[in-house]
C-alpha cells in the first residue's frame, strides 16, 4: 500500500510538471489556435538559464529564476511579435512547422551555449531533502512542484477571471473578429498569451530539472508528453490541461511502478508509451478531449 | 501578405507531359544526365555513398509531399513507415536465424521484400489511416508523432523482427548471384558497389517521381489538392474527402517503406532508436526547403537537410567536437535547417523550387524583348506548378507580381 501512494505521490508530482508545460499549450492555443511545439525548447532555454544563474553568475536562485522567465518571455514574445504574428491565416501545417524550426534553433543554441553533456540543476533546496510518513518519501521538489502549480493555476485563474486583460484573452479565444470589433488589442493578447506560456514553461523546466537532478539538451522531448496531457483535457480548456495532466502523471508513474510484473507480457518501457496510448483512446472517443468545447471539426 | 485567399489555377493536367517541349528542356535535360553520368563515372565511392543516402532519402520525401505537401495533412509520422518497411524487407529477406535468439528471416529474394515492403507499410498506413484521418491540423499532427513513439516501443519489444535495443542487419539487395554490395563487372566493366547501387537507387527514385507526378495529374491528385484548398469545397465539388485522405496516406506510407527497406539494406544495421522523431522533422525541413507540393522539391530539399551534412563532414569544414560546448556537423546542421524552415515559411514558402520558379520569371521578364519570346508555357510543364501556401500562379509570376 506504502508503494501504491509512493506511486501515487510521484505520479501527481509529475503531472504537475506536465500541467505546467500543457498549461502553456492551452494558453497560446486558447488565444491563437496554435499550439506552439517550441514550448519545451522554451522549457529547455529556461532551465539552462537558471542553471547557468545560479552556478555560472552565483546569483541566488530567486534571481537566477526571474532571470530564466525573462529569458524566455523575451524569446516568446520576439518570435510571437516577428514570427508568428506575419503567420496567421497560413496553413495549420506551417504554422506547425514553424514552431518546430523554432524548437529546432532554440535547442540547437543551447548545445552552442552550454554543450550536450548534462549541467547540474539549480534548485533552492536539497534536491533528495524531504520527510516520511509511514514508510511513504515526501520529496521536498515534488511537495514543492504541487504548489507552485496550485498557485500558477490560482494566479491564472485570477488573470482570467477577473482583470481586464484576461477579459480580453477569454474574448479572443471565443471570437476573434468581434473582439477587434469591440477595441480589443488582439496584439497584446497574443503577447500576453506567448508570454505568460514562456513564464510557466521556465517553471516547469526548473522542476523538471530539480527532478532528474541535471539538465541535459533532450530534456525538451519531456514537453512532448503534454501533448496526451493538454489532448485528454481539452486543447482549449485551462483547467482540462491540469487535469489532464495529472491524469498522465498518474498512469505514467503507476504503469511505471508495476510494469515489471507483467514485463513477460509487456516487453520494456510501456510507461514511456502510455500517455500517448491514453490519448489515442481519447481521441478515438471524445475527440474533443474531457473538458474541451466540441467544436474540432471532423471529416 | 495575402491572408488565405483560395488559390487560383489553371487547369492541372490540361496538356499532356511534355518532357521534351522545347529546344531548351531539350538542353536541360541533356546537361542533367551528363551530369548524372560524369558524376557517376568520376565520383568516389565516399560522394557516391553520399549521392545514394540522399537519393534513398528523397524517395521517402516524396512520400511525405504527397500527404502534407499535396494533401495538406500533417504527418510526423514518416519515420514509423519507414521502420515497417525497413522490418518487412529485414523479415522477408534477413538471413534465417543461425541460433536460437537471431532476429528471424525468410531469405526471399531482393524482387519480393522490396515491393513488400512498400505494401506492408501501405497495408499498415491503411490500417492507421482511418483513426487519424479522422482528425486534422494540430490533432493529425499530434497522433502522427504518437506513432512514432508508440512505434519506437513496439520496435525495441519485438525482437524476433528487429533484434531488440541491440539492432539487427538487414538483407542486402541481390537478384540471383548479382551482390548489389560486392564488386561486379558487367559487360566488361567492373563497377563499384556504390556505383551499383546508385544504379539501382536513381531508377526507383525516378519511378516514384514520375508515379507521384502522374497521379497529381490525375482525377485523384486533383482531389488530393481540393482537399488541401479547401476540405469544405473539395466536399461539394463531389470529393470523397475520407477516399482522397485515405489513398494519400497509403500512397505516401508506400514511398516511405520502399525508402525505409532501402535505407536500412543499405546501411547493413540499424537500431529502433533510429526511426525517431527527429528523422520525421528532417523529411519535413526537407520537403519545406525544397519546395512543398513539387517533385523537384523533395528530391532538391532531400539533397539539403541530408546530404548537406555528410558534404560538411567530408569538408571538416566544423573541428571535430572537443567534448562540452562544440557543435557536431549534426548539431550544425540542425541549426541550418531549423533556420531555413523559418526563413523559408516567411519569405519563399514555395521553397527553393519557389524560387527558382520565381527568378526563372524574372528572368524571361528581363529577357521579354529579346528574340522569338521564350517558352511561355515553360512553368506549366515543371513538375508541379501548384503552390501549398501562394499561388505562384504563371500569370502573377509573369507579370512580376509574384510576392
Amino acid at each position: 500500500m506504502a508503494y501504491f501512494i509512493q506511486l501515487v505521490f510521484a505520479g501527481v508530482a509529475l503531472g504537475c510538471i506536465y500541467a505546467l508545460i500543457g498549461l502553456g499549450f492551452s494558453i497560446i492555443f486558447k488565444a491563437s489556435e496554435v499550439i506552439n511545439f517550441a514550448q519545451g525548447e522554451l522549457l529547455l532555454v529556461g532551465a539552462y538559464i537558471v542553471s547557468a544563474g545560479v552556478f555560472a553568475l552565483h546569483l541566488t536562485f530567486f534571481w537566477a529564476l526571474l532571470l530564466g522567465i525573462a529569458g524566455t518571455v523575451i524569446i516568446a514574445l520576439l518570435f510571437e511579435r516577428f514570427v508568428m504574428w506575419r503567420m496567421i491565416g497560413r496553413p495549420v501545417f506551417s504554422i506547425l512547422m514553424m514552431t518546430i524550426g523554432l524548437g529546432i534553433v532554440l535547442q540547437t543554441f543551447v548545445i552552442w551555449i552550454w554543450g550536450s553533456n548534462p549541467i547540474p540543476a539549480a534548485t533552492p533546496f536539497g534536491v533528495t531533502s524531504g520527510f516520511n510518513i509511514g514508510g511513504v518519501h515526501f520529496g521536498t521538489n515534488d511537495i514543492w512542484t504541487i504548489i507552485v502549480t496550485a498557485v500558477v493555476c490560482a494566479a491564472l485563474f485570477y488573470f482570467f477571471r477577473f482583470t481586464k486583460y484576461g477579459l480580453a484573452m477569454r474574448a479572443t479565444a471565443l471570437d476573434q473578429e468581434a473582439a477587434l470589433a469591440v477595441g480589443i488589442n488582439i496584439r497584446t493578447v497574443y503577447a500576453l498569451a506567448w508570454g505568460i506560456a514562456a513564464a510557466i514553461a521556465t517553471i516547469g523546466g526548473v522542476f523538471l530539472a530539480i527532478d532528474s537532478f541535471a539538465i541535459d539538451p533532450t530534456f525538451s522531448s519531456t514537453a512532448l508528453l503534454a501533448f496526451p496531457a493538454i489532448i485528454l483535457g481539452g486543447l482549449d480548456s485551462v483547467s482540462g490541461a491540469v487535469v489532464g495532466g495529472i491524469i498522465i502523471g498518474l498512469a505514467q508513474v503507476l504503469t511505471a511502478g508495476y510494469e515489471s510484473r507483467f514485463a513477460n507480457v509487456l516487453g520494456a518501457g510501456i510507461h514511456e508509451i502510455t500517455p500517448y496510448i491514453i490519448m489515442i483512446l481519447v481521441l478515438l472517443i471524445r475527440p474533443y478531449g474531457l473538458f474541451g468545447s466540441r467544436k474540432v471539426e471532423r471529416i | 501578405m495575402s491572408v488565405s485567399a483560395p488559390a487560383r489555377k489553371s487547369p492541372i493536367g490540361a496538356q499532356p507531359p511534355r518532357l521534351l517541349s522545347s529546344p531548351s528542356r531539350w538542353i536541360s535535360v541533356c546537361l542533367a544526365l551528363i551530369v548524372v553520368i560524369v558524376f557517376f563515372v568520376v565520383a568516389s565511392e565516399d560522394w557516391l555513398t553520399i549521392v545514394n543516402y540522399t537519393l534513398i532519402a528523397a524517395i521517402a520525401a516524396l512520400g511525405l509531399n504527397v500527404l502534407s505537401g499535396y494533401t495538406g495533412q500533417v504527418s510526423l509520422g514518416i519515420a514509423f513507415f519507414m521502420a515497417i518497411g525497413a522490418y518487412t524487407a529485414a523479415l522477408l529477406g534477413g538471413t534465417p536465424p543461425s541460433s536460437p535468439g537471431d532476429p528471424l528471416g525468410f531469405g526471399l529474394s531482393f524482387l519480393i521484400w522490396l515491393p513488400a515492403a512498400g505494401i506492408v507499410a501501405a497495408l499498415v498506413g491503411a490500417l492507421v489511416g482511418p483513426t487519424a484521418l479522422r482528425l486534422k491540423g494540430f490533432y493529425l499532427g499530434i497522433v502522427t508523432l504518437s506513432l512514432v513513439f508508440i512505434g519506437e516501443y513496439i520496435f525495441l519489444n519485438a525482437r524476433g523482427i528487429t533484434g531488440g535495443p541491440q539492432g539487427r542487419t538487414f538483407p542486402v539487395p541481390a537478384i540471383g548471384d548479382f551482390s548489389f554490395d560486392q564488386q561486379n563487372t558487367i559487360f566488361g566493366v567492373t563497377l563499384t558497389p556504390g556505383q551499383q547501387f546508385f544504379l539501382l537507387i536513381l531508377p526507383i527514385l525516378a519511378l516514384s517521381a514520375l508515379f507521384v507526378y502522374n497521379v497529381m495529374r490525375s482525377r485523384a491528385g486533383r482531389a488530393f489538392r481540393a482537399v488541401r484548398d479547401n476540405e469544405i469545397g473539395a466536399a461539394i465539388m463531389g470529393v470523397n474527402l475520407f477516399e482522397a485522405k485515405m489513398g494519400a496516406f497509403i500512397l505516401s506510407s508506400f514511398l516511405a517503406g520502399i525508402a525505409g527497406a532501402l535505407y536500412a539494406s543499405y546501411t547493413r544495421y540499424v537500431i529502433p532508436d533510429n526511426w525517431n522523431l527527429v528523422l520525421s522533422i528532417q523529411f519535413v525541413a526537407a520537403i519545406i526547403v525544397g519546395g512543398i507540393a513539387s517533385i523537384w522539391g523533395s528530391i532538391l530539399g532531400a539533397f539539403f537537410v541530408f546530404a548537406l551534412p555528410q558534404v560538411i563532414d567530408h569538408f571538416s569544414l566544423v573541428p571535430p567536437s572537443s567534448g562540452s560546448g562544440g557543435l557536431t556537423s549534426g548539431d550544425l546542421n540542425a541549426l541550418i535547417y531549423g533556420f531555413l524552415i523559418i526563413v523559408f515559411l516567411l519569405f519563399e514558402p514555395g521553397g527553393l523550387i519557389g524560387l527558382a520558379r520565381r527568378s526563372q520569371a524574372l528572368l524571361r521578364k528581363f529577357n521579354r524583348h529579346g528574340g522569338e519570346g521564350g517558352e511561355p508555357a515553360e512553368i506549366t510543364d515543371l513538375p508541379s506548378a501548384s503552390d501549398a501556401q501562394r499561388d505562384v500562379g504563371d500569370s502573377a509570376v509573369t507579370r512580376g507580381e509574384g510576392a
